[in-house]
């Protein structure tokens, strides 16, 4: 049997939409069959995630709250990978953003209004997730320096630094002896609209702003260029630095954004692993929805409910909440798989007759 | 002096299985970015392996076949079906964190069983390991570390002196070139690919197995991402990987030793030592310009037959 493989021109919306959903569905399927592979039951388990996610109106503002970072990162991500600049240091621009964030906090006096407060802090951490954003862009522009391993590598040493805080200039000696950095004054503290920390507003405000610039912006536009092709650039006269480094300003300064409100409303404090793992998960939602912002915040959504879900599977059954890991990690495996159906038309078969009447 | 080298040795051992493994896979032409997932993956099937059947042998042939279960899946995304290089490592690495996690959890903090770290307890090489300062440092080590001594040799006789070494190399270079002349590109990027994720695999063994011989899911701890960057370091050269990645354990092992010995800077700031260090190189392995240190030229290009 001959099998070719043969470039589509182009493809209805539908067949695309339609290979797409199947993608999905087959991950979960094949996920499920991982799962009893170990000797679990998939359908209970996928059940007890919508469950953990959904059940109850706690379940659903603790689901948003894990979409808060998850969302606003993945745009962070959108903007760098839409250039092709594989950043991968969002956790550590993440925990430079909280860090900004905390030593606003903890240096400003208490007495200072709460929303001047607040954006000094957020100031503070658009800078720092910017700065180190910065410094892989600018060797990445000047130098062609690999930017992959280059930001993944500030994640570690970020990571460290505050490691350093804590056990070090940063240890609250109110914390008996404890390793620990001292708790945000309430003045410091992101309040609650509807049950949840406003970080959901700012998260909105972030999709419709990653969407315009995007797309409607000049800058957008060179970004997108670039991504697509650094000759095209050069060739319409583009300035190729100054764009790698504002959009990596931009994606660092949104992670650092996640900083302030991790720190801010969820620890209350800084701590080492404030970033939690989210600068690597955002990158899958960022790749899922196709480098879109609007899409993004659909599937942070979903995959907050993963999350979420895994969570209460660890409560609930006392099953790891790595499960949900790897059902991300397979949902991702199938959809890179089914872009290749996207592109390409496999023909099984014998040469057809044409192509030998042709030799002939 | 000599107990620090040796300690280097072992510290740089995970390394460099990891960073051999993708040495061979860049050569045929692929960047894997799973290394540091594809451990995890290879540490927690051989801890489970020990576990289980306090079996060394089964253990290490385990853990080779866990890295390399991960590679397929990766081969078979990149190879058949073209999906980009950066975007599936990644995935790999998050599909292999969540896959040791689980695996692992309910053997945390959990010791391997004694048949097993016996069997890999240090064995002095008789005449080797009497050679002076030498002998100590490489050659009184246990059985993990000799099995990468030879991988590193074989890599290497394998690369420069064989015909398939050869195809290797113009696979990586030109994969168009290599396929025109007849060369299997497809089985060649497979094998290559497979064979770096089993010694990823073997890497992870290695931390799980015998250098802390307990169950830790952060056991790996960024290792397969200086493995890397290692791989620029030493410019492809299996021989240079020896040394690099004894550098690297050496800086990794560090800032704990320094402290011991009083020097009054935190051990959170010596830690982050390796991670500068690789920036460092990533930095200055753009700027030199020598032909035999570049990577290989078609390196992270997918090939297309048909658009050729």
């Amino acid at each position: 049997m001959n099998i070719r493989i043969i470039k589509r021109s182009d493809m209805p919306k539908r067949q695309e939409i339609i290979i797409r959903i199947a993608a999905v569905l087959m991950s979960i399927v094949f996920a499920g069959l991982i799962l009893v592979i170990f000797g679990l039951n998939p359908l209970k388990i996928f059940a007890t995630i919508i469950k953990g996610s959904l059940g109850t109106e706690i379940r659903i503002q603790q689901t948003i709250i894990r979409a808060i970072p998850l969302t606003i990162t993945a745009l962070g991500i959108i903007v760098a990978f839409k250039m092709k600049f594989w950043n991968i240091g969002a956790e550590g621009q993440i925990t430079m953003g909280a860090f900004g964030a905390t030593w606003v906090a903890l240096n400003l006096p208490e007495t200072l209004p709460m929303p001047v407060m607040l954006l000094l802090m957020m100031i503070a951490a658009m800078l720092c997730g910017g700065i180190w954003a910065f410094i892989p862009a600018m060797f990445k522009a000047k130098m062609g320096t690999n930017e992959t391993i280059f930001t993944l590598m500030m994640n570690y040493i970020a990571i460290k630094f505050v490691t350093y805080l804590q056990y070090g200039p940063w240890m609250d000696p109110n914390a008996g002896g404890f390793p620990k950095i001292a708790k945000f004054p309430a003045n410091a503290v992101l309040p609650s609209v509807f049950g949840i920390n406003i970080g959901w507003i700012i998260m909105l405000l972030f999709v419709v702003f990653v969407h315009i610039f995007m797309n409607y912006t000049k800058k957008g536009y060179e970004i997108a260029v670039v991504g697509e092709s650094v000759e095209t650039a050069r060739y319409a006269g583009m300035n190729i630095s100054r764009i790698i480094i504002t959009a990596m300003l931009i994606s660092g300064g949104m992670c650092g954004i996640v900083g302030m409100i991790q720190s801010s409303a969820i620890e209350k404090t800084l701590i080492s692993n404030i970033a939690g793992g989210y600068g690597f998960t955002a990158i899958i939602p960022a790749w899922l929805s196709r480098l879109n912002a609007v899409s993004a915040l659909i599937v942070c959504l979903a995959f907050a409910m993963l999350i979420q879900g895994g969570t209460y599977l660890q409560v609930s059954l006392g099953i790891s909440s790595a499960v949900s890991s790897i059902v991300q990690g397979t949902i991702l495996f199938f959809v890179l798989g089914s872009e290749f159906f996207l592109q390409y038309k496999v023909i099984f078969g014998k040469k057809s007759v044409k192509a030998e009447t042709e030799v002939a | 002096m000599q107990v620090f080298l040796a300690s280097c040795v072992v510290a740089g051992v995970p390394l460099l299985f990891a960073t051999l493994g993708e040495l061979i896979t860049e050569k045929a032409g692929n960047t894997n970015l799973g290394v540091e997932g594809m451990m995890l993956m290879g540490a927690v099937m051989a801890y489970v392996t020990a576990a289980g059947t306090q079996n060394p042998y089964l253990t290490v042939l385990v853990a080779a076949l866990a890295g390399a279960l991960g590679a397929l899946i990766y081969a078979v995304l990149t190879i058949s079906l073209r999906a980009n290089q950066v975007v599936t490592g990644l995935t790999l690495t998050i599909f292999g964190t969540g896959f040791a996690k689980f695996v692992g959890q309910p053997y945390l903090g959990k010791a391997v069983p004694a048949e097993v770290t016996q069997f890999f307890a240090k064995k002095s090489i008789p005449l080797l390991g009497d050679i002076p300062f030498i002998g100590p440092i490489f050659f009184r080590q246990d059985v993990f570390i000799y099995l990468s001594y030879v991988l590193c040799v074989l890599a290497a006789v394998y690369m420069y002196r064989t015909r398939m070494g050869l195809n290797l190399k113009a696979v990586g270079e030109n994969t168009a070139a290599a396929d025109a002349s007849g060369i299997n590109v497809m089985l060649y990027k497979y094998v290559h690919v497979l064979i770096g994720g089993a010694m990823a695999g073997l890497g992870g063994a290695y931390l799980s197995i015998v250098r802390i011989p307990l169950w830790q899911e952060d056991v790996v701890n960024g290792r397969g991402w200086i493995a890397v960057a290692l791989v620029i370091f030493v410019a492809w050269n299996p021989i240079k990987a020896f040394f690099g990645a004894i550098v690297f354990g050496g800086l990794s092992i560090m800032g704990m030793r320094l402290q011991v010995m009083g020097v009054g800077i935190s051990q959170y700031l010596f830690d982050m030592v390796p991670y500068l260090a690789t920036i460092i190189i990533v930095i200055f392995s753009t700027h030199k310009k020598r032909k035999e240190s570049q990577p290989p030229a078609d390196l992270s290009n997918n090939y297309f037959r048909e658009e050729r």
